[in-house]
């Protein structure tokens, strides 16, 4: 499974690689903001997006906009500092798959990892 | 400062710090800063807007800030090296984006944070609203949370209140 990580503190995308490791998980790409993430996009479609809500240039939000224009069923997760209801509600309208809150253990980011892609597979088969 | 914005920064630290860097923090008791600046060898800066403008500071000691770093990063990371201010400017954007989700309902918007390397420097803030400070002590060695921020909107659930006791004034 190919999973991008989107964030622009690269401490915290060490962080998720290695819970992704420990996962199994080994085939990672990364970006630092919205752009270089459409960047990648553009030239390999992953099975797993990871993505911050507050970053330069282009924020998580917008990214997950321009991600559902073309693409309506790539898995998104957002993993963010951003925890009020109505964030949450904003990110879940705008097309984002599950949400994880900073900070976060590895336990849950496992968790919501294999909630994803169970959900992104079993809507896969019914379709 | 309205002191009873005191616990979700409180809750956010013992929270992020316990979370991410597997260390627990005791508080000590948070004072208004009344006098001159404090120094610090290492700051973590977030501004604060919408609701509420402001910012808060993360403030550590060289030596500090490189343990908890390193602890937080799973790797050996020394002021001055690479992804050093990286992890700092992100123990302080969690701290600040884990608090304003316990400000009542309040609309409040981060910055990006911004990093300060430099032995005894200072940040100053807008005289406009008092400056808090929460003295944290770890295993690790003590930092200091600074918050300076100004309410222009009512919350619709008022966070709960700061025990008056508790907030004294540091010379």
């Amino acid at each position: 499974m190919k999973i991008l990580l989107v964030d622009d503190s690269r401490t915290i995308r060490n962080i998720q690689k290695n819970t992704l490791a420990t996962m199994g998980h080994t085939d990672v790409l990364e970006a630092a903001d919205g752009m270089e993430a459409l960047s990648v996009l553009t030239a390999q479609r992953p099975d797993l997006v990871l993505m911050d809500w507050n970053m330069p240039k282009m924020d998580g939000i917008t990214l997950v906009r321009k991600i559902r224009e073309n693409d309506k069923t790539l898995p998104l997760i957002m993993v963010t500092t951003e925890a009020e209801k109505a964030r949450v509600m904003e990110a879940l309208k705008a097309g984002v798959n599950n949400y994880v809150v900073k900070p976060f253990t590895a336990e849950t980011l496992s968790e919501k990892i294999d909630q994803t892609m169970s959900k992104a597979g079993a809507a896969a088969g019914t379709s | 400062m309205d002191v009873r914005f005191i616990n979700p920064f409180i809750s956010a630290i013992k929270n992020v710090f316990g979370t991410m860097v597997q260390t627990e923090v005791s508080i000590g008791r948070p004072m208004i800063r009344t006098d001159e600046l404090r120094s610090a060898d290492v700051s973590g800066v977030i501004g604060l807007s919408g609701d509420v403008t402001g910012a808060v500071v993360l403030s550590f000691p060289g030596k500090v800030a490189s343990k908890l770093a390193s602890r937080f990063a799973g790797v050996e990371l020394d002021v001055g090296q690479e992804d050093f201010s990286d992890a700092v400017g992100e123990l302080t954007n969690m701290v600040a984006g884990n608090a304003k989700k316990d400000f009542g309902g309040l609309s409040v918007s981060i910055s990006l944070p911004s990093v300060i390397v430099g032995a005894g420097h200072q940040v100053s803030q807008s005289s406009s609203s008092p400056q808090l400070v929460i003295p944290c002590q770890t295993p690790l060695g003590p930092f200091n949370v600074e918050v300076a921020m100004v309410v222009h909107k009512k919350s619709e659930a008022k966070p709960e209140p700061a025990s008056p006791e508790r907030v004294g004034a540091t010379t």
